[in-house]
Protein backbone atom coordinates (compact mmCIF):
# COMPACT_ATOMS: atom_id res chain seq x y z
CA UNK A 1 0.00 0.00 0.00
CA UNK A 2 1.27 3.44 -0.99
CA UNK A 3 0.93 6.57 0.45
CA UNK A 4 -1.85 9.24 -1.48
CA UNK A 5 -0.41 12.24 -0.81
CA UNK A 6 -3.93 13.99 -1.96
CA UNK A 7 -5.27 12.17 1.65
CA UNK A 8 -2.84 13.90 3.85
CA UNK A 9 -2.81 17.89 4.41
CA UNK A 10 0.11 19.47 5.01
CA UNK A 11 0.53 23.12 6.46
CA UNK A 12 3.23 25.90 6.39
CA UNK A 13 2.30 28.45 8.92
CA UNK A 14 5.99 29.79 8.79
CA UNK A 15 6.16 31.00 12.30
CA UNK A 16 6.74 29.66 15.58
CA UNK A 17 3.73 31.49 17.34
CA UNK A 18 1.52 30.70 14.14
CA UNK A 19 2.16 26.79 14.67
CA UNK A 20 1.09 26.85 18.47
CA UNK A 21 -1.63 28.72 17.83
CA UNK A 22 -2.40 26.45 15.43
CA UNK A 23 -1.53 23.24 17.86
CA UNK A 24 -3.53 25.90 20.70
CA UNK A 25 -6.83 25.76 18.39
CA UNK A 26 -7.53 22.13 17.58
CA UNK A 27 -5.47 20.15 20.02
CA UNK A 28 -4.55 16.47 18.96
CA UNK A 29 -5.60 16.84 15.91
CA UNK A 30 -1.65 18.19 13.91
CA UNK A 31 1.47 16.20 14.04
CA UNK A 32 4.65 18.38 13.67
CA UNK A 33 6.66 17.69 10.53
CA UNK A 34 10.55 18.51 10.72
CA UNK A 35 13.13 16.10 8.88
CA UNK A 36 10.48 13.83 7.50
CA UNK A 37 12.86 11.12 8.61
CA UNK A 38 10.27 9.25 10.87
CA UNK A 39 6.65 10.64 9.14
CA UNK A 40 7.69 9.90 5.38
CA UNK A 41 8.70 6.32 5.93
CA UNK A 42 5.23 5.51 7.38
CA UNK A 43 3.66 7.84 4.70
CA UNK A 44 5.36 6.30 1.86
CA UNK A 45 4.28 2.64 3.42
CA UNK A 46 0.93 3.84 3.61
CA UNK A 47 0.46 3.72 7.12
CA UNK A 48 0.78 7.27 8.71
CA UNK A 49 -2.35 7.88 10.74
CA UNK A 50 -2.02 11.63 10.86
CA UNK A 51 -4.18 13.71 8.39
CA UNK A 52 -3.07 16.81 9.31
CA UNK A 53 0.62 17.81 9.70
CA UNK A 54 1.90 21.15 10.56
CA UNK A 55 5.28 21.89 9.15
CA UNK A 56 8.07 22.52 10.99
CA UNK A 57 10.94 22.52 8.75
CA UNK A 58 12.95 25.69 7.86
CA UNK A 59 11.42 27.80 11.08
CA UNK A 60 14.66 29.40 12.39
CA UNK A 61 13.94 29.35 15.54
CA UNK A 62 13.74 25.46 16.16
CA UNK A 63 17.04 24.94 14.75
CA UNK A 64 19.86 26.69 16.91
CA UNK A 65 22.36 26.09 18.97
CA UNK A 66 23.21 28.42 21.62
CA UNK A 67 26.71 27.70 23.96
CA UNK A 68 25.98 29.95 27.40
CA UNK A 69 28.33 29.78 29.93
CA UNK A 70 26.40 27.24 31.91
CA UNK A 71 24.50 25.20 29.21
CA UNK A 72 24.41 24.61 25.38
CA UNK A 73 20.69 24.82 24.14
CA UNK A 74 19.89 22.74 20.93
CA UNK A 75 16.89 23.87 19.44
CA UNK A 76 14.78 20.94 18.67
CA UNK A 77 14.74 21.34 15.21
CA UNK A 78 18.72 21.47 15.01
CA UNK A 79 19.73 18.06 12.54
CA UNK A 80 22.63 15.61 13.40
CA UNK A 81 24.49 17.05 10.80
CA UNK A 82 24.46 20.57 12.94
CA UNK A 83 25.34 18.58 16.03
CA UNK A 84 28.75 17.04 14.06
CA UNK A 85 29.30 20.37 12.88
CA UNK A 86 29.52 21.89 15.94
CA UNK A 87 32.95 22.81 17.83
CA UNK A 88 31.92 23.14 21.54
CA UNK A 89 29.77 20.03 21.00
CA UNK A 90 32.38 17.78 19.54
CA UNK A 91 34.73 18.99 22.05
CA UNK A 92 32.68 19.18 25.06
CA UNK A 93 29.86 16.95 24.63
CA UNK A 94 31.75 14.39 22.67
CA UNK A 95 29.14 11.49 23.22
CA UNK A 96 26.73 13.56 21.72
CA UNK A 97 28.34 14.31 18.28
CA UNK A 98 29.36 10.36 18.16
CA UNK A 99 25.66 9.60 18.87
CA UNK A 100 24.74 12.16 16.12
CA UNK A 101 27.22 9.97 13.99
CA UNK A 102 25.36 7.01 14.53
CA UNK A 103 22.15 8.25 12.85
CA UNK A 104 21.46 6.36 9.61
CA UNK A 105 23.70 8.00 6.45
CA UNK A 106 24.82 11.51 5.71
CA UNK A 107 21.49 11.97 3.91
CA UNK A 108 19.55 10.94 7.06
CA UNK A 109 21.89 13.16 9.37
CA UNK A 110 21.34 15.98 7.15
CA UNK A 111 17.23 15.73 7.88
CA UNK A 112 16.76 13.77 10.74
CA UNK A 113 16.39 16.30 13.96
CA UNK A 114 17.72 15.90 17.92
CA UNK A 115 13.61 16.72 18.97
CA UNK A 116 12.00 14.58 16.19
CA UNK A 117 14.51 11.70 17.77
CA UNK A 118 13.43 11.99 21.19
CA UNK A 119 9.44 12.85 20.06
CA UNK A 120 9.57 9.50 18.10
CA UNK A 121 10.37 7.98 21.53
CA UNK A 122 11.70 5.22 19.87
CA UNK A 123 12.81 2.43 22.89
CA UNK A 124 16.23 2.22 20.84
CA UNK A 125 16.52 5.83 19.65
CA UNK A 126 20.43 6.99 19.29
CA UNK A 127 20.94 10.13 20.91
CA UNK A 128 18.96 9.13 24.11
CA UNK A 129 22.06 7.01 26.25
CA UNK A 130 24.56 10.70 25.48
CA UNK A 131 21.38 12.41 26.88
CA UNK A 132 20.75 10.74 29.70
CA UNK A 133 24.61 10.56 30.36
CA UNK A 134 24.52 14.05 30.29
CA UNK A 135 21.46 15.02 32.51
CA UNK A 136 19.79 16.92 29.49
CA UNK A 137 17.08 18.87 30.20
CA UNK A 138 14.02 19.38 27.59
CA UNK A 139 11.95 22.63 26.92
CA UNK A 140 8.72 22.93 25.66
CA UNK A 141 6.71 25.55 24.47
CA UNK A 142 3.23 26.37 23.87
CA UNK A 143 0.94 29.20 23.89
CA UNK A 144 0.40 28.47 27.56
CA UNK A 145 4.49 29.79 27.82
CA UNK A 146 7.78 27.61 28.18
CA UNK A 147 8.28 24.52 30.91
CA UNK A 148 11.54 22.41 31.46
CA UNK A 149 11.40 18.75 32.65
CA UNK A 150 14.31 16.60 32.87
CA UNK A 151 15.11 14.42 30.02
CA UNK A 152 14.76 11.29 32.66
CA UNK A 153 10.63 12.07 32.84
CA UNK A 154 10.40 12.83 29.58
CA UNK A 155 9.25 9.37 27.91
CA UNK A 156 6.57 7.79 29.84
CA UNK A 157 5.90 4.91 28.22
CA UNK A 158 6.32 2.96 24.84
CA UNK A 159 6.31 5.91 22.41
CA UNK A 160 4.45 8.14 24.77
CA UNK A 161 6.05 11.66 26.51
CA UNK A 162 5.16 14.28 28.92
CA UNK A 163 4.48 16.74 25.75
CA UNK A 164 0.61 18.18 26.01
CA UNK A 165 -1.38 17.76 22.90
CA UNK A 166 -0.37 21.31 22.10
CA UNK A 167 3.12 21.55 23.07
CA UNK A 168 5.95 21.23 21.04
CA UNK A 169 9.39 20.45 22.07
CA UNK A 170 11.55 23.71 22.00
CA UNK A 171 14.76 22.66 22.95
CA UNK A 172 17.27 20.40 24.59
CA UNK A 173 19.75 21.90 27.41
CA UNK A 174 22.87 20.44 28.06
CA UNK A 175 24.92 21.55 31.04
CA UNK A 176 28.55 22.38 30.34
CA UNK A 177 29.92 20.56 33.77
CA UNK A 178 31.19 17.29 31.88
CA UNK A 179 34.54 18.18 31.22
CA UNK A 180 36.04 16.28 34.23
CA UNK A 181 33.75 13.34 34.02
CA UNK A 182 35.20 9.80 32.41
CA UNK A 183 32.50 9.10 29.24
CA UNK A 184 31.45 6.56 27.30
CA UNK A 185 29.21 5.62 24.84
CA UNK A 186 28.71 2.55 22.84
CA UNK A 187 25.80 0.60 20.12
CA UNK A 188 25.76 -2.63 19.28
CA UNK A 189 23.78 -3.07 16.53
CA UNK A 190 24.02 -5.23 12.86
CA UNK A 191 26.12 -2.67 10.95
CA UNK A 192 27.85 0.88 11.54
CA UNK A 193 25.62 2.85 9.54
CA UNK A 194 21.88 2.62 9.00
CA UNK A 195 20.93 -0.13 11.49
CA UNK A 196 18.94 0.49 14.70
CA UNK A 197 20.59 -0.95 18.13
CA UNK A 198 20.18 -3.85 19.72
CA UNK A 199 21.92 -2.02 22.88
CA UNK A 200 23.13 0.80 23.81
CA UNK A 201 24.92 2.18 27.10
CA UNK A 202 25.48 6.24 27.40
CA UNK A 203 27.65 6.47 30.61
CA UNK A 204 29.44 9.71 32.26
CA UNK A 205 31.29 9.48 36.06
CA UNK A 206 33.59 11.34 38.41
CA UNK A 207 36.27 9.10 40.09
CA UNK A 208 38.04 10.57 42.86
CA UNK A 209 40.67 8.10 44.15
CA UNK A 210 38.99 5.25 43.04
CA UNK A 211 36.03 6.13 44.17
CA UNK A 212 33.01 6.62 42.20
CA UNK A 213 31.21 10.18 43.39
CA UNK A 214 29.05 10.63 40.45
CA UNK A 215 27.75 8.29 37.90
CA UNK A 216 24.72 8.62 34.88
CA UNK A 217 24.22 5.69 32.85
CA UNK A 218 21.81 5.80 30.12
CA UNK A 219 20.32 3.15 28.12
CA UNK A 220 18.48 2.06 24.64
CA UNK A 221 16.47 -0.96 24.07
CA UNK A 222 16.57 -2.30 27.90
CA UNK A 223 13.33 -1.02 28.51
CA UNK A 224 10.27 0.37 26.70
CA UNK A 225 11.72 3.95 26.34
CA UNK A 226 14.82 5.42 27.22
CA UNK A 227 16.11 5.18 30.95
CA UNK A 228 18.42 5.81 33.08
CA UNK A 229 19.58 2.76 35.23
CA UNK A 230 19.11 4.03 38.73
CA UNK A 231 19.84 0.66 40.47
CA UNK A 232 22.74 0.59 38.79
CA UNK A 233 24.16 3.62 39.41
CA UNK A 234 23.27 3.15 43.54
CA UNK A 235 25.14 -0.08 43.34
CA UNK A 236 27.85 2.33 41.93
CA UNK A 237 27.94 5.25 43.94
CA UNK A 238 30.14 5.55 46.46
CA UNK A 239 31.89 3.11 45.78
CA UNK A 240 35.27 1.87 45.33
CA UNK A 241 36.41 0.79 41.82
CA UNK A 242 37.17 -2.87 42.37
CA UNK A 243 36.09 -6.51 40.91
CA UNK A 244 33.95 -7.11 43.80
CA UNK A 245 31.70 -3.29 42.48
CA UNK A 246 32.28 -4.50 39.27
CA UNK A 247 30.38 -7.79 39.83
CA UNK A 248 27.42 -6.07 41.96
CA UNK A 249 26.92 -3.52 39.14
CA UNK A 250 26.87 -6.51 36.51
CA UNK A 251 24.24 -8.19 38.82
CA UNK A 252 22.08 -4.71 39.25
CA UNK A 253 22.33 -3.97 35.76
CA UNK A 254 21.06 -7.59 35.18
CA UNK A 255 18.32 -7.58 37.24
CA UNK A 256 17.05 -3.61 36.73
CA UNK A 257 16.79 -4.06 32.70
CA UNK A 258 13.63 -5.16 31.20
CA UNK A 259 15.14 -5.54 27.07
CA UNK A 260 12.31 -7.65 24.40
CA UNK A 261 12.73 -10.16 22.51
CA UNK A 262 12.47 -8.87 18.35
CA UNK A 263 13.64 -8.48 15.14
CA UNK A 264 16.41 -7.00 15.95
CA UNK A 265 17.59 -9.14 18.72
CA UNK A 266 16.17 -11.37 21.90
CA UNK A 267 15.59 -10.43 25.62
CA UNK A 268 18.52 -12.49 26.39
CA UNK A 269 21.32 -11.06 24.07
CA UNK A 270 20.66 -7.75 24.79
CA UNK A 271 20.86 -8.31 28.67
CA UNK A 272 24.11 -10.47 28.22
CA UNK A 273 25.50 -7.47 26.44
CA UNK A 274 24.64 -4.67 28.03
CA UNK A 275 26.44 -6.03 31.36
CA UNK A 276 29.48 -6.29 29.30
CA UNK A 277 29.23 -2.55 28.04
CA UNK A 278 28.62 -1.71 31.51
CA UNK A 279 31.90 -3.76 32.65
CA UNK A 280 33.90 -2.23 29.81
CA UNK A 281 33.25 1.18 31.04
CA UNK A 282 34.15 0.29 34.53
CA UNK A 283 36.99 -2.07 33.71
CA UNK A 284 38.10 1.39 31.47
CA UNK A 285 37.49 3.63 34.62
CA UNK A 286 39.84 0.76 36.48
CA UNK A 287 42.54 1.56 33.99
CA UNK A 288 41.90 5.67 34.22
CA UNK A 289 41.06 5.04 30.76
CA UNK A 290 37.84 6.60 29.01
CA UNK A 291 38.36 10.39 28.80
CA UNK A 292 36.32 12.77 27.29
CA UNK B 1 -8.98 9.20 -4.87
CA UNK B 2 -11.54 10.32 -2.12
CA UNK B 3 -13.56 7.63 -1.92
CA UNK B 4 -13.93 8.45 1.85
CA UNK B 5 -15.07 11.88 1.60
CA UNK B 6 -11.44 13.74 1.62
CA UNK B 7 -11.58 15.49 -1.28
CA UNK B 8 -11.27 18.61 0.11
CA UNK B 9 -8.14 17.70 1.22
CA UNK B 10 -6.82 16.74 -2.48
CA UNK B 11 -8.02 19.91 -4.04
CA UNK B 12 -5.15 22.03 -2.29
CA UNK B 13 -2.61 21.79 -4.60
CA UNK B 14 -0.50 25.02 -4.12
CA UNK B 15 1.88 26.06 -6.49
CA UNK B 16 5.39 25.43 -5.01
CA UNK B 17 8.60 26.97 -6.27
CA UNK B 18 12.14 25.80 -6.16
CA UNK B 19 15.27 25.72 -7.88
CA UNK B 20 15.93 22.64 -10.54
CA UNK B 21 19.43 22.19 -11.78
CA UNK B 22 19.60 25.72 -11.67
CA UNK B 23 16.20 26.07 -13.63
CA UNK B 24 13.30 28.08 -11.88
CA UNK B 25 10.48 25.73 -11.62
CA UNK B 26 6.94 25.48 -10.33
CA UNK B 27 4.68 22.92 -9.66
CA UNK B 28 1.12 22.80 -8.70
CA UNK B 29 1.19 19.57 -6.31
CA UNK B 30 -0.62 18.49 -2.82
CA UNK B 31 2.28 19.50 -0.29
CA UNK B 32 2.82 16.01 0.54
CA UNK B 33 3.63 14.32 -2.51
CA UNK B 34 7.30 13.27 -1.87
CA UNK B 35 9.87 15.30 -3.69
CA UNK B 36 10.66 11.88 -5.26
CA UNK B 37 7.65 11.77 -7.28
CA UNK B 38 6.96 15.36 -8.17
CA UNK B 39 10.75 14.81 -9.99
CA UNK B 40 9.61 11.75 -11.64
CA UNK B 41 6.15 12.44 -12.85
CA UNK B 42 5.92 15.91 -12.79
CA UNK B 43 9.40 17.14 -13.55
CA UNK B 44 9.48 14.01 -15.99
CA UNK B 45 13.37 13.88 -14.42
CA UNK B 46 13.86 10.20 -14.08
CA UNK B 47 16.91 9.92 -13.46
CA UNK B 48 16.58 9.64 -9.50
CA UNK B 49 14.95 6.69 -8.84
CA UNK B 50 12.98 4.97 -5.88
CA UNK B 51 14.55 1.98 -4.15
CA UNK B 52 13.33 1.30 -0.67
CA UNK B 53 11.08 4.32 -0.14
CA UNK B 54 12.56 4.88 3.64
CA UNK B 55 15.55 6.42 3.62
CA UNK B 56 17.56 3.26 3.39
CA UNK B 57 19.08 2.54 0.76
CA UNK B 58 19.75 6.20 -0.85
CA UNK B 59 18.60 5.45 -4.59
CA UNK B 60 16.57 8.26 -4.65
CA UNK B 61 19.43 10.87 -3.08
CA UNK B 62 19.75 14.74 -4.30
CA UNK B 63 21.52 17.79 -3.12
CA UNK B 64 18.88 20.25 -1.32
CA UNK B 65 20.23 23.91 -0.21
CA UNK B 66 23.88 21.92 -0.25
CA UNK B 67 22.82 18.64 1.91
CA UNK B 68 22.57 15.59 0.49
CA UNK B 69 19.07 14.38 1.23
CA UNK B 70 16.58 11.40 -0.07
CA UNK B 71 14.02 12.96 -1.90
CA UNK B 72 11.49 9.51 -1.03
CA UNK B 73 11.54 11.13 2.48
CA UNK B 74 11.49 14.86 2.09
CA UNK B 75 7.19 16.45 1.58
CA UNK B 76 7.83 18.92 -1.85
CA UNK B 77 6.30 21.66 0.55
CA UNK B 78 9.22 21.47 2.01
CA UNK B 79 11.48 22.45 -1.00
CA UNK B 80 9.74 25.39 -1.97
CA UNK B 81 12.56 28.00 -2.07
CA UNK B 82 15.27 25.41 -2.12
CA UNK B 83 18.14 24.60 -4.76
CA UNK B 84 18.07 21.44 -5.67
CA UNK B 85 20.18 19.54 -7.68
CA UNK B 86 19.51 16.04 -9.53
CA UNK B 87 21.80 13.52 -11.02
CA UNK B 88 20.60 15.40 -14.82
CA UNK B 89 22.30 18.51 -13.36
CA UNK B 90 25.92 16.81 -12.88
CA UNK B 91 27.22 17.23 -16.38
CA UNK B 92 27.30 20.70 -17.95
CA UNK B 93 26.22 20.99 -21.44
CA UNK B 94 27.20 17.23 -22.25
CA UNK B 95 30.32 17.17 -20.64
CA UNK B 96 30.23 14.89 -18.05
CA UNK B 97 31.30 15.44 -14.58
CA UNK B 98 34.31 14.27 -13.61
CA UNK B 99 32.54 11.73 -11.05
CA UNK B 100 30.00 10.34 -14.05
CA UNK B 101 33.83 9.57 -16.24
CA UNK B 102 35.47 7.73 -13.36
CA UNK B 103 31.93 5.71 -12.53
CA UNK B 104 32.29 4.58 -16.22
CA UNK B 105 36.05 4.13 -16.59
CA UNK B 106 36.22 2.16 -13.65
CA UNK B 107 33.19 0.14 -13.64
CA UNK B 108 31.41 1.66 -10.84
CA UNK B 109 28.27 1.36 -12.53
CA UNK B 110 26.34 -1.97 -13.01
CA UNK B 111 22.97 -2.32 -13.06
CA UNK B 112 22.59 1.56 -12.79
CA UNK B 113 19.51 1.60 -10.28
CA UNK B 114 22.39 2.70 -7.18
CA UNK B 115 24.22 5.16 -9.84
CA UNK B 116 22.62 8.53 -9.49
CA UNK B 117 22.75 8.51 -5.74
CA UNK B 118 25.92 6.99 -5.47
CA UNK B 119 27.02 9.54 -7.48
CA UNK B 120 25.22 12.29 -5.83
CA UNK B 121 26.49 11.44 -2.36
CA UNK B 122 30.22 11.32 -3.67
CA UNK B 123 29.96 14.92 -5.50
CA UNK B 124 28.74 15.91 -1.78
CA UNK B 125 31.39 14.17 -0.64
CA UNK B 126 33.96 15.86 -2.90
CA UNK B 127 32.14 19.15 -2.24
CA UNK B 128 33.39 18.79 1.60
CA UNK B 129 36.77 18.06 1.23
CA UNK B 130 38.33 17.15 -2.35
CA UNK B 131 40.68 14.51 -0.96
CA UNK B 132 38.90 12.34 0.85
CA UNK B 133 40.41 9.17 2.70
CA UNK B 134 38.98 5.67 2.62
CA UNK B 135 37.44 6.04 5.17
CA UNK B 136 35.59 9.00 4.56
CA UNK B 137 34.44 7.67 1.18
CA UNK B 138 32.92 4.51 2.89
CA UNK B 139 31.21 6.90 5.78
CA UNK B 140 29.68 9.02 3.00
CA UNK B 141 28.40 6.52 0.75
CA UNK B 142 27.37 4.11 3.87
CA UNK B 143 23.62 5.04 2.67
CA UNK B 144 24.04 3.78 -0.56
CA UNK B 145 23.03 0.50 -1.08
CA UNK B 146 24.77 -1.18 -4.51
CA UNK B 147 23.60 -5.06 -5.07
CA UNK B 148 26.11 -5.09 -7.80
CA UNK B 149 29.86 -4.18 -7.78
CA UNK B 150 30.82 -5.37 -4.22
CA UNK B 151 31.68 -1.47 -3.48
CA UNK B 152 35.26 -1.60 -4.41
CA UNK B 153 35.35 -0.27 -7.95
CA UNK B 154 32.56 2.79 -6.55
CA UNK B 155 35.29 3.46 -3.96
CA UNK B 156 37.79 3.95 -6.75
CA UNK B 157 35.36 5.63 -8.61
CA UNK B 158 35.18 8.52 -6.09
CA UNK B 159 38.97 8.00 -5.18
CA UNK B 160 40.06 8.47 -9.11
CA UNK B 161 37.93 11.96 -9.18
CA UNK B 162 39.42 13.30 -5.97
CA UNK B 163 42.67 12.41 -7.86
CA UNK B 164 41.67 14.22 -11.31
CA UNK B 165 40.43 17.16 -9.08
CA UNK B 166 43.93 18.02 -7.63
CA UNK B 167 44.11 20.78 -10.30
CA UNK B 168 40.83 22.49 -9.12
CA UNK B 169 40.67 22.34 -5.53
CA UNK B 170 36.71 23.64 -5.47
CA UNK B 171 34.20 20.91 -6.71
CA UNK B 172 31.74 22.29 -9.29
CA UNK B 173 28.83 20.34 -9.48
CA UNK B 174 26.83 24.00 -7.80
CA UNK B 175 28.50 26.94 -9.46
CA UNK B 176 27.34 30.22 -8.19
CA UNK B 177 25.38 30.94 -10.63
CA UNK B 178 23.24 27.92 -10.16
CA UNK B 179 22.65 29.52 -6.71
CA UNK B 180 21.08 32.74 -7.61
CA UNK B 181 17.54 33.40 -6.97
Amino acid sequence: MRGNAELHELVAPGSLAAVLDLLAADPGQWTPIAGGTELMVAFSAGRLTSRKLVNLWGIPDLRTIEVTPKSVAIGAAATFLDLRKHAAINVELPLLAKAASWIGSVANQSRATLGGNLVNGSPAADSSPALLAYDAEIETISVRGRRKVPYSEFHTGYKRTVLAADELLYAIHLPRRFAHHRQYLRKVGTRRAMAIAKVALGATALVEQGVIREIRLGAASLAPYPTRLRQTEAALLGQALTRETVLAARRALYAEVQPIDDIRSTADYRRRVAVNLLEEFLLELRRGGSQP
Amino acid sequence: MSANGSANIGARCPAIRFTLNGERRTVNVPPMKRLLDVLREDLHLTGTKEGCGEGECGSCAVRMNGDLVNSCLVPVLQAEGAEIQTVEGLALDGDLHPLQETFLHNGGAQCGICTPGMLMASAQLLSHGPHPSEAEIREGLAGNLCRCTGYMRIFESVAAAAAKSDASAEEPVLEPSQNAR
